[in-house]
């Protein structure tokens, strides 16, 4: 199997740190629901933008077979924000698509989460519940999905 | 020739314009159509132009073919278009396609297989006739669900992998080659070709596909493996210097399965073509992958007979932006041109009537 061979590329959940966990719950998450929870906060503290928010592209890369040698599908609009709070924290996100706000909010909220006297209450009241609702999102295309996967019979045949 | 600029007509453009415009916009008395709608209820649409327009983003997609009155192939190259204007800020990790969340997974030669057949949201099964009742049904009846079965579903490919029956696709050969930055040298690597097939019309890859299985470089696929569902997009940023997920691409991957006779040097075993195309589109991806395969003739030693198996000839005219551009302009003035065509032609003529006359005088 080629994937045995192939460079390490995407670590298991279980592999990564809470920032990727975070960022990549984040990066889900809608700039409405990032905001109304970050609103909840206690006072969010000046921030100033060190890049961006603007919004590029990324060339996605598949693997020739699903596990061979990478090649260039195409790309994808993508935003990212990079910024400093005031305490010297520095908060970045790329998130998928072109909603610039979506990017600050994140970066924003990947700056606050770093503060450790703030971590424990954002990863309970921002990340937990936003991981939540993408999960019972996924179930509900994974339950979808399992009602349509074929059960095989045996048939009669007409000898019997 | 050299083209020698025209002007004139500014009022005549602006006068088509306006009116292109108001035919867009249809009967003032039905309701606008939004892009959100387009976004949502033609997914298809949407999907084939990212995939030819070579841009992943649904809502700039469904904005391109509102703008497009539906042409499918304008949409796509008002994409290309707006793509130019962006910076690229990197390259995405491979995606993995073995952790996809699957929405359909099935497989035509083997019917039980770890994580069985998923059908997804299909229109296999349907009778192809014109629902007459669409237009009065507002919310259809939810789909059921079940519990998800929560082992792994391997790729097909990798289950032949596993059991050294199938020809193992090269692994990493490093930067893979970009058409979009540096013209293609040929003979194109296979990573060109790919890239070429994924942005490449869907008729042309359809037709092409069509024409192997009719016997121009047929291989008799069978389709190994048809999944889809959304993969995890992850970037390693500059000023992070570690891999972060940014989001989720909804892809289609088809892996055809093809007899191979070995070689000298080779054994018998099967080989694979591969498609992978953004969206949901069956089509897209069996026909990339069919052309995939034929492509790989020459690499593998077989004969290169077929239209089809010649990389210059498929993928020099794979590309509807390309081909649209060419062909249509054509309807753009040639009057110059034209011009020095039409006085030789009279020349000749004139000279073939003097000559034509001193025989009738002698």
């Amino acid at each position: 199997m080629m994937t045995d061979t192939a460079p390490p590329t995407q670590p298991n959940d279980a592999e990564k740190t809470p920032r990727q966990r975070w960022m990549a719950v984040l990066a889900r998450a809608g700039a409405e629901a990032i905001a109304a929870r970050l609103r909840r906060a206690e006072a969010i503290p000046e921030w100033r933008r060190l890049r961006g928010p603007d919004t590029g592209l990324v060339m996605l890369r598949g693997r020739s077979g699903g596990g061979g040698a990478s090649f260039n599908l195409g790309e994808m609009t993508v935003t990212r924000c990079t910024l400093r709070l005031a305490s010297g924290l520095v908060g970045h996100a790329t998130v998928a698509g072109r909603n610039l706000r979506h990017a600050e909010l994140a970066a924003l909220a990947d700056a606050l989460l770093q503060d450790p006297a703030r971590q424990d209450a954002l990863l309970a009241d921002l990340i937990a519940p936003l991981a939540a609702a993408q999960q019972v999102q996924r179930q509900a295309l994974a339950a979808r999905a399992a009602a349509t996967r074929v059960q095989f019979f045996a048939l009669q045949t007409m000898r019997t | 020739m050299a083209y020698v600029a025209v002007k004139g007509g500014e009022q005549a453009i602006a006068a088509a314009h306006a009116w292109r415009a108001e035919a867009r916009r249809g009967d003032p008395a039905v309701s606008k159509l939004e892009p959100a709608q387009i976004e949502g209820q033609l997914g298809r649409a949407v999907e084939r132009v990212m995939a030819e327009g070579s841009l992943y983003d649904r809502g700039l997609a469904a904005l391109a073919i509102a703008q497009a009155e539906g042409d499918l192939i304008e949409a796509a190259f008002l994409l290309r278009a707006y793509r130019t204007t962006l910076p690229r800020f990197g390259v995405s990790l491979p995606l993995d396609t073995t952790a996809m969340a699957i929405q359909r997974r099935i497989s035509a030669v083997f019917k039980d297989l770890p994580g069985g057949q998923v059908l997804g949201p299909t229109t296999d099964y349907t009778h192809r006739l014109i629902d007459f009742a669409l237009p009065a049904q507002d919310l259809p009846p939810a789909a059921p669900m079940a519990e998800p079965d929560p082992a792994p579903m391997p790729r097909v490919a990798d289950l032949l992998a596993a059991e050294g029956l199938i020809r193992p696709d090269p692994a990493d050969a490093g930067e893979p080659a970009d058409l979009t930055r540096a013209p293609p040298a040929l003979p194109l690597p296979r990573a060109a070709r790919l890239q070429g097939l994924a942005r490449g019309d869907e008729g042309f890859l359809l037709g092409m596909g069509y024409s192997t299985q009719r016997g121009y470089g047929g291989s008799h696929p069978f389709a190994g493996e048809i999944r889809m569902g959304a993969v995890s997009v992850e970037i390693i940023p500059d000023e992070l210097g570690f891999a972060i997920d940014i989001g989720d691409v909804v892809l289609t991957e088809c892996q055809m399965v093809n007899q191979f006779h070995g070689t000298k040097t080779e054994p018998a075993r099967f080989t694979t073509g591969y498609g992978l195309a953004f969206g949901q589109a069956d089509r897209r991806a069996m026909s990339m992958a069919l052309v995939d395969r034929a492509l790989q003739a020459g690499d593998l030693g077989e004969d290169v007979t077929a239209p089809a198996q010649d990389a210059e000839f498929v993928l020099s005219h794979a590309d509807n932006i390309e081909a649209t551009g060419f062909v249509e302009h054509l309807k753009l003035p040639h009057y110059v041109d034209f011009q020095s065509e039409i006085e030789a032609v009279r020349r000749l003529h004139a000279q073939a009537r003097a000559h034509a006359e001193a025989e009738a005088a002698e």
